[in-house]
C-alpha cells in the first residue's frame, strides 16, 4: 500500500510527498522528520515568505499612492478636501481607494469573486438552454443555426478556451516539428541547406507570427463567415512554439550514439529499422526536451497572442481587465497571472509522466 | 623452454579463415597524411582464438573496426574465407567495448534485434529460443525481459555476448569487452566467453590490454608495434590443452615464459 503511494506520488511528479506518506506509516521517525523539513516545511516557509515580503510590498505602495492622493488633495483642494478623502480612504470605501499592486488577500478575495461569478454565469447559461431547447430544436429542423449563448463569458470559461487554443497549437508544433525534425536531422545535407531559415524563423516575435498567420489566414477564409479568431491564434501558437521541437528533435536524430549505430551497422538493419528501432528511441529524450519547451512556450505566448487577436481566452481576459480599470482589476490580473503560471506548471509536469512512460531515459526531469 | 614465435605463418589457403594482406590505414591531417598502419600482414584460421595486444593508440582498434567494416581501408585487402569484405555485416559480429546495448530494449529484444536479421525465415518461437539459449548461456536466465539500463555493467556485457554468438558469426571481433569492468566481473566473463567460445568454436580476434587474460583466453597473442606505421611485431602461439582451466593454465611452467616474453616485447 505505502510503496504504491509512494510509487503513483513519484510517478506524478509528487515525489516531494514520499517522506510525509514514510512518516504517516511509522517508519524510521527520525530520518524521515528530516526528510519532511527539508522537503515539505522549507518549500512552504518559502511561499510564507514570498506572501510576506508582496504583503510589506504592496503594503508600502498603497501607502505612498495613499499620501500621494492626499497631498495632491490639499495642494489643489484645501485642508477640507484633503480630510474628507483622508477619511474616504481609511473607511476602505471602494470609491476612493489608491489603485496600486493589490495586497495577497485583495486578490484571494478577487478569486473568489471570479469563482462565483463563474457559477452565476453557468446557471444563467444552463437557463438559457432550457429556454430555447425546444426553440432550437425547431430551427436546427428548419435547417436554421440554432441560437447560442452570446453572453459574457465567466473566468473559467476563458481558461478552457486558452487551453484548447494551447492544445490546438501545441498539437500543429508536434505534427510539423518531429517529422521534419527527423528527417533534417537524418540528412546532412537538409541540416546545412535549411539551417538558415530556421535561424532567422526562431528568434521571430509571436506578434509577427500573428500578423502574418492573419495575412494569410485572412486570404484563406474570405468566404466563411465563421470566426477565424480560433484558427488565427492556434496556428500563430504552434508557429511560435514549434522551434525548440524542430530543433531540439534534429539534434537529437544526428547526434545519436555512435555505439548504437554502429550495432545497426554490423547487423546490416534496414533503413526503416533503423530509424524506428534505434534512431527515434535513442533521440527521444532530446524530441522530449523539445517539447516540454515546446509547451511553455505556447502557453507563454498564448497570451500575447490572444489579446492581439482578440480572441476570447485569459490574454484578452488580462487585457480587458486592465483596460475596465475597476477597483478590483488589478487584483483579478494577479489571479491569472497565478492561474496561467499554475497551469504553465502543470503542463510541463504532464509532459514530463508522459516522458516518463514512453522514454528510456529515467531521470527525474528538473 | 625458450618461446618460439613465427611471424609469417602460411596456412594452406582452406584452412584460413580471416586474411589481411598489406593492410593500410592513413588519415589525412592538415600537416599531411597521418600513417597508422602499414603492411600489415595476418592469417587466422578456422577456429582459432587470436589476441592482439599493444600500445595504447598504435591502432589495434582502428585495425579491428577495419575488419568489421566501420572502417574504411586505406590500402590492402581483408578477405573472410577467401572473399574481400564490403562493408559491415552480420557475418562478422563485434562485441564492443561499452556493452552498446540499446538501453530502451529488454535483454531478449537485444538479442532479438540480430537474430531476427539473420534468421528471417524461422518462426517467431524458434527465434525467441536462439535468443533464450544464447541469454542462458551467458548466465541471465532471469533477466530475460529486463531492460538493458537496469542491468549492471558486466551484465549488460553479457547481453552483449549473448547478441553476438546468437547471429552465428564466421568471424567475432571483440574490442576490449572486459575493459571497462572491474576484475572479480572480468575473470568471470572470461570464462563466460571461454565456455560459450568452446562450444561454438567461431573465429575470435580479441584487443586486450591484459596479459594474462590474452594467455588464458588466445591460441596465437599477437604483439602490435608502436604507432605510426605500426605492424605486426611478433606472434606468440600459446600452446596450453584446450579446453583451458584458469588453475591449469596458472599452475604450467610455461605460463611465466609466455608472460615474460609478452612483457619484454612490450616494455622493449
Amino acid at each position: 500500500m505505502k510503496d504504491s503511494i509512494i510509487k503513483v506520488l513519484r510517478f506524478i511528479g509528487l515525489g516531494f510527498l514520499e517522506p510525509l506518506v514514510r512518516l504517516a506509516s511509522g517508519e524510521d521517525s527520525k530520518k524521515n522528520t528530516i526528510e519532511v523539513l527539508k522537503k515539505i516545511i522549507a518549500p512552504i516557509a518559502s511561499v510564507l515568505l514570498f506572501l510576506g515580503v508582496w504583503y510589506t510590498g504592496s503594503k508600502s505602495l498603497y501607502n505612498t499612492e495613499a499620501n500621494y492622493k492626499i497631498e495632491k488633495t490639499l495642494k489643489d483642494q484645501g485642508q477640507a478636501e484633503a480630510d474628507k478623502v483622508k477619511a474616504c480612504i481609511e473607511s476602505g470605501d471602494s470609491s476612493c481607494q489608491p489603485n496600486t499592486l493589490p495586497s495577497p488577500s485583495q486578490v484571494w478575495a478577487s478569486f473568489l469573486v471570479l469563482l462565483e461569478d463563474h457559477k452565476e454565469i453557468s446557471k444563467d447559461k444552463a437557463a438559457f438552454k432550457e429556454k430555447t431547447a425546444t426553440l432550437n430544436e425547431k430551427r436546427v429542423a428548419q435547417g436554421k443555426d440554432p441560437i447560442t449563448y452570446t453572453g459574457r463569458p465567466s473566468f473559467v470559461d476563458q481558461i478552457k478556451t486558452s487551453i484548447k487554443t494551447v492544445f490546438a497549437g501545441f498539437l500543429l508544433a508536434l505534427l510539423i516539428a518531429t517529422p521534419i525534425g527527423i528527417i533534417i536531422g537524418l540528412s546532412d545535407t537538409l541540416r546545412t541547406s535549411f539551417n538558415w531559415l530556421i535561424q532567422i524563423l526562431k528568434p521571430v516575435s509571436p506578434v509577427v507570427w500573428l500578423l502574418l498567420v492573419f495575412m494569410i489566414v485572412k486570404t484563406l477564409t474570405k468566404d466563411s463567415t465563421g470566426d477565424t479568431s480560433f484558427v488565427i491564434s492556434f496556428i500563430s501558437v504552434g508557429l511560435c512554439s514549434m522551434w525548440a521541437t524542430l530543433v531540439n528533435t534534429a539534434m537529437g536524430v544526428s547526434t545519436v550514439d555512435q555505439d548504437y549505430l554502429n550495432v545497426a551497422k554490423v547487423l546490416k538493419l534496414g533503413t526503416f529499422q533503423k530509424i524506428f528501432k534505434v534512431i527515434l528511441p535513442a533521440s527521444l529524450p532530446l524530441i522530449f526536451t523539445g517539447l516540454r519547451i515546446t509547451l511553455s512556450v505556447a502557453w507563454m505566448v498564448l497570451i500575447a497572442i490572444e489579446l492581439l487577436a482578440q480572441s476570447p481566452g485569459l490574454g484578452s481576459f488580462v487585457w480587458e481587465e486592465f483596460q475596465n480599470g475597476a477597483m478590483d482589476s488589478n487584483s483579478k490580473i494577479i489571479v491569472a497571472m497565478f492561474v496561467i503560471g499554475f497551469i504553465g506548471f502543470l503542463l510541463d509536469r504532464i509532459m514530463l509522466t508522459i516522458q516518463k512512460f514512453i522514454s528510456f531515459d529515467k531521470n527525474e526531469g528538473i | 623452454m625458450e618461446t618460439k614465435t613465427i611471424l609469417q605463418e602460411k596456412f594452406a589457403s582452406k584452412d584460413v579463415m580471416l586474411d589481411l594482406k598489406d593492410l593500410k590505414k592513413v588519415y589525412p591531417t592538415p600537416k599531411g597524411d597521418y600513417v597508422v598502419l602499414e603492411d600489415l600482414n595476418l592469417q587466422v584460421k578456422k577456429e582459432e582464438f587470436i589476441t592482439i595486444i599493444g600500445h595504447s593508440g598504435c591502432g589495434k582498434t582502428t585495425m579491428l573496426s577495419m575488419i568489421a567494416g566501420l572502417n574504411e581501408i586505406s590500402g590492402g585487402k581483408i578477405s573472410v574465407l577467401g572473399s574481400s569484405i564490403k562493408g559491415p555485416g552480420p557475418d562478422r559480429g563485434v562485441i564492443f567495448q561499452a556493452p552498446s546495448l540499446m538501453p530502451w530494449m529488454t535483454a531478449m529484444e537485444n538479442v532479438m534485434l540480430g537474430v531476427k536479421k539473420v534468421f528471417p525465415h524461422g518462426s517467431k518461437k524458434e527465434k525467441e529460443d536462439i535468443c533464450k539459449y544464447y541469454l542462458s548461456k551467458v548466465g541471465l536466465d532471469g533477466s530475460f525481459h529486463k531492460r538493458a539500463s537496469e542491468l549492471s555493467q558486466g551484465m549488460q556485457q553479457r547481453v552483449g555476448i549473448a547478441r553476438a554468438f546468437a547471429i552465428k558469426p564466421k568471424v567475432l571481433l571483440l574490442d576490449e569487452p572486459f575493459g571497462m569492468l572491474d576484475s572479480l566481473t572480468r575473470g568471470e566473463l572470461q570464462d563466460v566467453l571461454i565456455e560459450i567460445w568452446n562450444k561454438e568454436k567461431i573465429t575470435a580476434i580479441m584487443i586486450t590490454h591484459d596479459v594474462d587474460e590474452a594467455i588464458f583466453l588466445s591460441d596465437r597473442v599477437v604483439m602490435m608495434t608502436s604507432g605510426p606505421r605500426a605492424k605486426i611485431g611478433d606472434i606468440l602461439p600459446i600452446e596450453f590443452e584446450r579446453p583451458r582451466s584458469r588453475k591449469a593454465v596458472l599452475a604450467h611452467d610455461d605460463y611465466y615464459k609466455y608472460r615474460k616474453h609478452m612483457i619484454d616485447f612490450l616494455e622493449h
